[in-house]
């Protein structure tokens, strides 16, 4: 990290304070401080005023309705596909498929490529970093198909230990599936290598962008990643919507994932054809009111820029980082080079429920615990961290005030 | 004093706060300081009450017709939530514990800062303390 403590003059962030309504109430008789953005964004009012819209304008079930609502409804949600191809820089609208978040993106991949081209001993390497959602879905299929799973460890600061992967990686490596950013750290890791790396072997790699999607650049092409998800929640955007992208060589060979509706071509009781890319993979209606309220969260982060975005919490993060590692008794957990704006830490003597709930009631929300990643945290030696997460719409003013509680509670405990 | 004489007692204390959630947790946390010491040797697995976010260990025993506890939790805030639980059943007969409707709760606004997760926690440890009223009381209308 540099050493600039100077906020990024391209994004306003009083004028886009005021986009987020959430944000300008009391808390426990103070101004809302929202620090817990790596769990959930919050949501301008271009994505609320789409789903009232969509609510009050144009509900209607999708795809296969002829009738005007159905039309306008229809078109809406394939215009965020369009936009999301374009987010992401896919190929094409066949290689997005929509889905409920990143948890449901990899157990949709884990589930149907892994039944289909696992076998018994191939391996699947995860890494420390992984969230409990990149972890337990291949523990299923692993299980299932006598697959192992090996994982890259994590170094002090935090980072992947790369040399130990490139040992992991052989011909019996099928899968890797490792997170863009790290939920509990901040860490960004180097993906691009870890791809290439594990092509050489031929695996395909999945790649967990819960949280990436609101900050950081990603070209699936020029990552030559096979699959990518994202959770529009964590990017501005609704809860219960998010898009997996496959390649679509790939998934062209997988077996479907759910069955029911739209994504067959014919059902007779005897056989039944598959529809193609993506409704393949998009058994029964969908999520429509918030994929279509996706769209707004994506033109949200476009508008404002990935790197005026990235900048802006970077500034805070260093600001933040400066000024907390200063206190007495307190040790950051994670600081590796590279960085989303996270800042996890630990203070000496008191739990971070204490902090959690004291922070609380000066109106700070921040978020306590494992952050679920309990081996990261056993691999620190840790029951949990205080995790304080930056946004867009943060100020250095919030930063302070949450140094000011910090201080108040060490002083209290002391 | 009775378990209803002490919960008045809690609400008047409590009442001095004037709801300024800062300072109810820095009261709590006080209280939690003054909870008598338990022995390490009772923090055991088999001492932890379920369903708490936070880890509390909590042991009974019977002296004389009273029920004496012992608890601890591995943070400040529900050690002090603890120890006002403590404050009211300990000491009192099985058939009060039995009985006790904990009305200071709501009455200090314990809903509001204690979350839904830790009211849930808190209601096993309650529950708990009950189950324990309920062993003795069974226990000594066997023996006599």
């Amino acid at each position: 990290m540099t050493n600039t403590a100077t906020l990024s003059v391209s994004i306003d962030v009083e004028k886009i304070r005021k986009e987020f309504p959430i944000l300008h109430q009391q808390v426990n008789g103070r101004d809302l401080v929202y620090l817990d953005n790596a769990a959930t964004s919050q949501k301008p009012l271009s994505v609320i005023n789409s789903l009232v819209d969509y609510y009050k304008g144009y509900n209607a079930n999708i795809h296969r309705g002829i009738h005007t609502l159905a039309e306008k409804a229809t078109k809406a949600f394939e215009e965020t596909r369009h936009t999301a191809k374009k987010f992401i820089n896919a190929s094409s609208e066949q290689e997005i498929i929509f889905t409920r978040g990143v948890t449901e993106g990899i157990n949709l991949v884990a589930s149907s490529y892994g039944r289909a081209f696992l076998n018994d001993g191939d391996e699947i390497i995860i890494s420390g970093l992984e969230h409990h959602s990149n972890i337990v879905p291949w523990q299923l299929i692993a299980e299932e198909k006598k697959a192992k799973i090996k994982v890259i460890p994590v170094t002090d600061q935090g980072e992947l230990d790369i040399e130990v992967y490139k040992k992991l990686i052989s011909s019996k490596t099928k899968i890797v599936s490792v997170n863009h950013a790290s939920n509990s750290l901040g860490t960004i890791n180097p993906i691009k290598e870890i791809i290439a790396l594990a092509h050489e072997v031929g695996a395909v790699v999945m790649i967990d962008g819960a949280q990436a999607g609101s900050h950081l650049e990603i070209d699936v092409q020029d990552l030559d990643c096979d699959f990518y998800c994202l959770s529009a929640h964590k990017m501005y955007g609704p809860t219960g919507a998010g898009i997996l992208f496959g390649k679509k060589e790939l998934l062209e060979k997988m077996p479907p994932y759910h069955g029911g509706g739209e994504m067959i071509k014919e059902v007779t009781f005897e056989k039944t054809t598959y529809n193609d890319l993506p409704y393949k993979f998009e058994a029964g209606t969908p999520n429509i009111g918030d994929v279509v309220a996706f769209k707004y969260a994506m033109d949200f982060i476009l508008e404002h820029g990935k790197e005026n975005i990235a900048a802006h919490e970077h500034a805070l993060l260093v600001y933040a980082t400066e000024k907390i590692s200063a206190l007495p008794s307190v040790k950051l957990v994670g600081t590796a080079k590279h960085k989303v704006g996270v800042l996890s830490f630990t203070v000496d003597n008191i739990h971070p429920f204490d902090i959690g709930q004291m922070l609380d009631a000066r109106g700070i929300a921040v978020r306590t615990g494992h952050h679920c990643t309990q081996p990261l945290m056993d691999r620190f030696g840790i029951e949990g961290t205080v995790r304080a997460s930056f946004s867009v719409y943060n100020t250095k003013k919030e930063v302070d005030q949450l140094v000011e509680g910090l201080e108040r509670i060490i002083n209290f405990m002391k | 004093m009775s378990i209803d004489q002490i919960q008045e007692e809690i609400i008047s204390e409590f009442s001095l706060l004037e709801g300024d959630m800062e300072m109810t947790v820095f009261y709590i946390m006080e209280l939690g300081q003054k909870l008598p010491v338990m022995n390490e040797s009772d923090k055991t697995e088999d001492n932890i009450v379920k369903g708490c976010q936070s880890k509390v260990w909590l042991t009974a025993e019977m002296e004389n017709d009273t029920i004496h506890f012992s608890a601890d939790s591995n943070t400040a805030i529900t050690k002090g939530l603890v120890s006002l639980l403590i404050r009211i059943f300990n000491n009192q007969r099985p058939e009060d514990i039995l009985k006790a409707d904990l009305f200071f709760m709501h009455k200090i606004g314990m809903e509001r800062f204690i979350g839904t997760q830790r009211s849930n926690g808190f209601a096993s440890m309650i529950k708990q303390m009950k189950l324990y009223a309920l062993a003795y009381q069974t226990r000594t209308q066997v023996k006599s």
